[in-house]
């Protein structure tokens, strides 16, 4: 994965809230087998309306979204993130995100900010006419005219994003404490692993 | 292990740790994964790019639900009928293909035991009380009606279980839902988290576990906590829980992946060690009145956008938030529905009975007693019954439910995820609305423009009966 350091640009600013998974990627989307081309079908409903946000020319591209709260919500379709990917977008300032979302979007190198509502508000309002900055060395998200918002984030999401880090690969280096937990698995609860035993 | 009063979820959690790191974060062992052909294909790719295997192929379970088509689904001579949409075709092809390479266990869409993944797992006994279920889908949450701690991944944790058989997780906060008092005669558990759902909103639950308690959930039937528990994710939560009883063990024993013999007997009695402590402590607690609970239906395009069958569609201006304000708005606009007016003067032209919330045995026969002797309005047009596994629908037929369904006018269908998402040829048309027994009210859930009131499987029975949202205890009781 490619690390992920800093973030500068145009932001799409799209306060609304409690925007779910649908709404970002609808259902007929989903039967790719890639994890390509989903940007054509994001915010879909959304862009059915001529004058909508994201087909404005200054926010085509965009690499970063200013969202509502609760963004992301609803069903676990990581094809939201591949659309968010696809669109241009590296980074999402919200003032929550849903947990599954959030994940999602951080195995994809999507880096999500949480700040207050108010301060999701004052980026909603420089977004539509200036570029904002999202570093996350410092975790910090800055505007032209010197609004600094500190933001926190899990240390070790931190790690893995500014190391662009495999973390299938970090957890397959953990096998000898995956295999000592299933001896005992089979050792304490044998009914659970003979029901399912594909010999039987 | 600490000594302390534990929560049901702390106690499953512990129980799964493999390793923790000194941030918080643990190692999390895997009992079971459900995959479906949806969220799958990339996560193959991905093992198969990497030279990876399955760690664990037989703790996998594998069957098409979303896509499939529930018509049917082989010809007259016995020949498999081919979908006709390219890419669900292909979607389809693609899990085949991949279960045949990685050697996963496999429900093909034409087996007897093919289903909706989330109604699948239980009855196959697949999803036990204490274990870790993931799948690649936000309403695995529903496994925790058996007690299981159960619960949505994206495609790359599904990759992550593949190759490993764990997952990398944050502990969640515990939330507990306390229904005091009993349910009132005609409402539902469907009703009843619905009614949650409204009070805790769609992110309240973000970043909790919740569990269900009281003795509503005692005396709920297994197919009720699964209900319950399904729509968790509606409220913010990945999982929700009821703790595992005599009516869990009976509802799972003698099911094909159920512990036989001994093993049984050792497994009841751990499963009754899984209750929360006496004095365990809950990050946060939300007390509901079960007497205020009445049949309920959705007006907006959230599902916490919840009113009792007997209420209004309430005017944008009478929320507090004014974000909240502006997506009332909207959700009107898009509903077509003006304040004021009565939700039992909405009108419906198609009704979907399905899901992994409600297509169980107990939902059906919920909409057949309804349905019994009446038939749909003139002004529905369409109208499915779409059962959620073969065992349901085998059950089903064998107590005549199906006969009610179609002398009442409804399709009786083969099963699958239907019309609750707009992935197969079961659709709403832009415009019309739908009583729908599904989990989602989001715009475009349905198809393009589809108007969704969710609603329990007995409301959706009423809709269909009188052509409009109708408060079902008018009908029966």
């Amino acid at each position: 994965m490619e690390p992920v350091r800093h973030i500068e640009g145009r932001a799409i600013p799209f306060g609304l809230k409690n925007v779910d998974t649908d709404l970002i990627i609808p259902a007929r989307w989903l039967k790719t087998i890639s994890r390509e081309g989903l940007g054509r079908g994001a915010f879909e409903a959304v862009r059915e309306d001529p004058d909508n946000v994201f087909d404005q020319p200054d926010f085509v591209g965009a690499p970063i979204l200013v969202a509502g709260d609760n963004f992301g919500c609803g069903s676990s379709r990581e094809h939201a993130a591949w659309a968010l990917l696809d669109m241009g977008v590296k980074a999402v300032i919200a003032p929550s995100f849903s947990d599954i979302f959030s994940g999602n979007a951080f195995k994809n190198g999507i880096l999500t900010v949480i700040l207050p509502q108010e301060q999701v508000d004052r980026l909603l309002e420089v977004a539509a006419t200036d570029p904002i900055s999202v570093d996350l060395e410092s975790q910090t998200v800055t505007t032209p005219f010197q609004d600094r918002f500190r933001f926190e984030i899990d240390p070790f999401r931190k790690h893995c994003l500014l190391e662009g880090l495999d973390e299938v690969g970090l957890t397959l280096a953990r096998d000898a404490a995956i295999a000592g937990y299933e001896a005992k698995l089979g050792a304490e609860k044998p009914w659970l692993v003979h029901g399912t035993d594909l010999a039987a | 292990m600490s000594s302390r009063p534990r929560t049901l979820y702390e106690k499953i959690w512990d129980a799964h740790v493999v390793e923790r790191r000194d941030d918080g974060t643990c190692l999390i062992f895997i009992d079971r994964h459900l995959v479906h052909e949806v969220t799958s294909p990339q996560a193959f790719e991905a093992l198969r790019m990497a030279g990876r295997k399955l760690r664990r192929p037989e703790l996998t379970l594998a069957v098409p639900d979303h896509n499939v088509p529930t018509t049917a689904r082989v010809d007259e001579a016995g020949n498999r009928i081919p979908i006709l949409d390219v890419e669900s075709a292909q979607q389809l092809a693609a899990l085949e293909r991949n279960v045949e390479e990685f050697g996963v266990r496999y429900f093909g869409a034409t087996a007897r035991e093919q289903g909706i993944v989330h109604v699948v797992g239980p009855e196959q006994g697949f999803s036990l009380p204490g274990t870790t279920i993931v799948c690649g889908d936000s309403h695995t949450a529903a496994h925790g009606g058996v007690g299981a701690l159960a619960f949505g991944i994206g495609t790359s944790e599904v990759e992550h279980v593949m190759a490993t058989q764990t997952l990398l997780l944050q502990p969640s906060k515990t939330m507990e839902v306390r229904v005091e008092g009993d349910l009132t005669p005609g409402v539902t558990s469907k009703d009843l988290i619905l009614h949650i759902i409204g009070v805790i909103g769609t992110a309240g639950g973000t970043g909790y576990v919740i569990e269900y308690r009281g003795r509503v959930f005692e005396d709920m039937s297994v197919e009720g906590r699964l209900t319950v528990c399904n729509m968790s994710i509606e409220g913010g939560a990945r999982a929700g829980l009821v703790a595992a009883d005599d009516k869990t063990f009976a509802y799972l024993k003698d099911r094909a992946f159920s512990p036989k013999g001994d093993e049984w007997d050792q497994a009841v009695a751990y499963w009754r060690t899984l209750q929360t402590d006496e004095g365990a402590v809950f990050d946060k607690t939300v007390v509901i009145n079960a007497a205020d609970v009445e049949p309920t239906v959705t007006w907006g395009t959230s599902p916490e956008d919840v009113v009792a069958i007997g209420g209004v569609v309430p005017a944008p201006e009478s929320f507090a938030d004014p974000s909240k304000q502006d997506a009332a708005r909207k959700s009107l606009d898009y509903m077509g529905l003006v304040p004021g007016t009565r939700m039992e003067e909405v009108e419906v032209q198609n009704i979907f009975i399905g899901s992994c919330t409600n297509s169980r045995i107990e939902d059906l026969r919920a909409a057949a007693a309804v349905l019994k002797g009446r038939h749909t309005a003139p002004n529905i047009k369409w109208a499915i019954v779409v059962p959620g596994s073969g065992l349901v629908k085998e059950q089903a037929e064998a107590e005549g439910l199906d006969k009610v369904f179609t002398d009442a006018g409804l399709e009786w269908r083969e099963p699958g995820c239907s019309a609750c998402l707009g992935m197969n040829p079961d659709k709403v048309p832009a415009g019309e609305r739908c009583a729908s027994t599904s989990n989602r009210n989001f715009v475009g859930r349905q198809g393009p423009g589809a108007r969704t009131h969710l609603v329990s499987p007995a409301m959706a029975a009423a809709a269909a009966v009188t052509g409009r949202l109708t408060d079902v205890r008018e009908l029966v009781g």
